[in-house]
């Protein structure tokens, strides 16, 4: 069955609409990513998801439930953890999870052995009496990732799950999620915008910007529609005109500019550089530069979006300020 | 699905706040304080019309400022939803499978508890300063009018955060709709005093008529029946209180 099964789901804001008609479906136990800019609408998709903000239309189920109709069986099956820290700091970290387990109905014994559990799996047994308001950034996101497992949800979001966090802590956060999938069979669903996040985390990855999906599938297969490398090429010149002698070639998987660049992917790229330069010449321009690497997310994001995902945020900034100045404060 | 042990919880939850918060309390203890040793001693000797049995002043006015206590510590409470959504605590709430109704009422009986603490702190103080009040009885029913008062504003400032997207137009509700509820209820002086169409405003205040009955309880005198005014209360309490969570429920979380 799957976990979770989206039908064009919708939310529009007054001048916005922030998630437009995506559809997807989920099936139990995978670690599926949204990855995109901020802005692209993957908070707003959680959201929806977990009851917290209603579709403007489309549908969704969640371990079965449809989420507008039955919201209380949705928020019994499934566990969050926000993007900015939901936590009551003048509680301690065990107070905290108690308060959580009350909410959820567990009783005093199972409270008290889940509490332990979850406290030993991210390491906070020891800190367990301090006020939450004295934790650093990473103790936080641990005991928001413990707090979300106390009543077994068979679906956990993880809302930007390492934002803000060193990579030392990143990295553990990382073990945790993996461990939980594997070990303890819990679909879950990560938005990101860290694109080395996905692909070492994710079974599936959407792409998404502007509300929508630009693509779906396993990071692996993402990238090898890349072609085998990226060649990135500075040329002395016109690089619009360089980049189209390149549209006819039939090795040329894909052609982007990108900064003055040409962005080119292709099998054994290190072969057709040569093949390059000597075409450059033909035409009468200089290659300048030339740049081989393995094809990222980023890659395949920009392929999809023509966008790198940094440029994508700089464009909400943007919007997000002419929008505040042309109607104040929303 | 309603849950008692979520109200427990939310209950829970503030008294624990509560008791970490010491410089919280004190802050809000030194203002009605500060009222009741001014101006009771202040105006010790001023006669009050309608006042019987030749009491004093501080004995008019303890009634009042227990209302206020209530009155800014209630709204306060009803507001520190807003608070909740500034942490974004309010998000972990409202994801929790529990019915609003047993979130909204957790919060309220822990509101009535604190406040209810701080207005007996208050009446201990005025004890001090040579306030007794008429009987036991009495006062053992102007414990109901400060209960009811306590609900009255929990479920006002809960209407007015569940409108409110940030923090602020917190103060724009603090001085301009419960300083006026404050003054027009006749917490410092008699209504009779009032110009008439000022006086039609305080017959719309709530806290006209929880201090009016506190009065009665505590004092032995009152401008409408005791009777009256507890009816009064109980009905502003119960509307205030159904708004306050209908609003509740009807606002988004994030």
């Amino acid at each position: 069955m799957d976990a979770i099964h989206v039908e064009k789901l919708t939310k529009a804001f007054d001048d916005l609409t922030a998630v437009d008609a995506i559809s997807f479906a989920v099936p139990a136990g995978e670690l599926f990513g949204l990855l995109g800019p901020n802005g692209a609408g993957k908070t707003t998709t959680i959201n929806m998801l977990s009851t917290l903000l209603r579709p403007t239309s489309g549908r969704a189920e969640v371990a079965g439930f449809d989420i507008v109709s039955h919201r209380d069986s949705v928020r019994r099956s499934i566990g969050i953890v926000f993007q900015e820290p939901a936590l009551d700091g003048k509680l301690t970290g065990r107070e905290n999870l108690e308060f959580h387990a009350m909410m959820y109905g567990l009783g005093k014994v199972e409270r008290r052995e889940r509490i332990d559990e979850v406290l030993g799996l991210v390491e906070l047994a020891d800190k367990a009496r301090v006020l939450v308001e004295k934790y650093s950034g990473g103790m936080k996101r641990r005991l928001e990732i413990a707090r979300g497992l106390i009543h077994r949800p068979k679906v956990l979001f993880l809302d930007e799950p390492t934002l803000g966090l060193d990579t030392q802590t990143r990295r553990r956060i990382w073990e945790y999620i993996k461990v939980l999938n594997r070990e303890a069979g819990v679909t879950i669903i990560l938005t990101t915008h860290y694109m080395e996040e996905a692909d070492f985390l994710c079974d599936r990855v959407a792409i998404m910007d502007n509300g929508r999906f630009a693509a779906l599938d396993s990071p692996r297969v993402l990238k090898d529609l890349m072609g085998g490398d990226v060649v990135s090429l500075e040329v002395d010149g016109n690089p619009a005109a360089f980049l189209y002698e390149f549209s006819d070639i039939d090795w040329v998987k894909t052609r982007n500019l990108h900064e003055g660049e040409v962005v080119l992917t292709m099998e054994r790229g290190e072969r057709r550089i040569p093949e390059i330069i000597l075409l450059a010449q033909e035409k009468g321009l200089a290659v300048t530069s030339v740049h081989l690497r393995k094809p990222s997310l980023e890659d395949v994001f920009l392929h999809f979006t023509g966008k790198t995902i940094r440029e994508s945020e700089a464009g909400v900034a943007e919007r997000n300020r002419a929008m505040m100045m042309g109607h104040g404060r929303r | 699905m309603f849950s008692w042990a979520a109200v427990y919880v939310m209950w829970l939850r503030e008294m624990k706040r509560y008791a970490r918060a010491k410089s919280r309390v004190l802050g809000s203890l030194i203002m009605p304080i500060f009222f009741l040793a001014f101006l009771g001693l202040g105006f010790r000797r001023m006669p009050v019309p309608g006042l019987e049995g030749g009491l004093s002043y501080l004995h008019f006015l303890v009634p009042g400022i227990v209302g206020m206590t209530l009155l800014f510590s209630s709204t306060m409470q009803g507001l520190s939803v807003l608070w909740d959504r500034e942490f974004g605590f309010l998000k972990e709430i409202m994801v929790a499978p529990v019915s609003r109704v047993s979130i909204v009422l957790g919060r309220i009986a822990g509101g009535v508890t604190t406040n209810m603490f701080q207005a007996i702190l208050i009446l201990v103080v005025s004890a001090v300063l040579g306030f007794r009040p008429r009987s036991v009885p009495g006062l053992l029913l102007g414990f109901a009018f400060m209960i009811l008062i306590a609900f009255t504003f929990i479920g006002f400032g809960l209407i007015f955060a569940s409108r409110m997207k940030d923090m602020q137009g917190f103060g724009v509700v603090m001085n301009f709709i419960v300083f006026p509820l404050f003054f027009m209820s006749g917490a410092l002086y008699p209504l009779a005093n009032l110009p008439r169409p000022v006086r039609v405003l305080s017959y719309i205040d709530p806290l006209t008529y929880g201090v009016d009955g506190l009065r009665g309880a505590l004092i032995g005198s009152s401008a409408f029946p005791p009777v009256a005014d507890l009816a009064a209360m109980a009905g502003f309490a119960a509307v205030m209180v159904v708004l306050g969570a209908y609003f509740f429920e009807k606002s988004e979380s994030v």
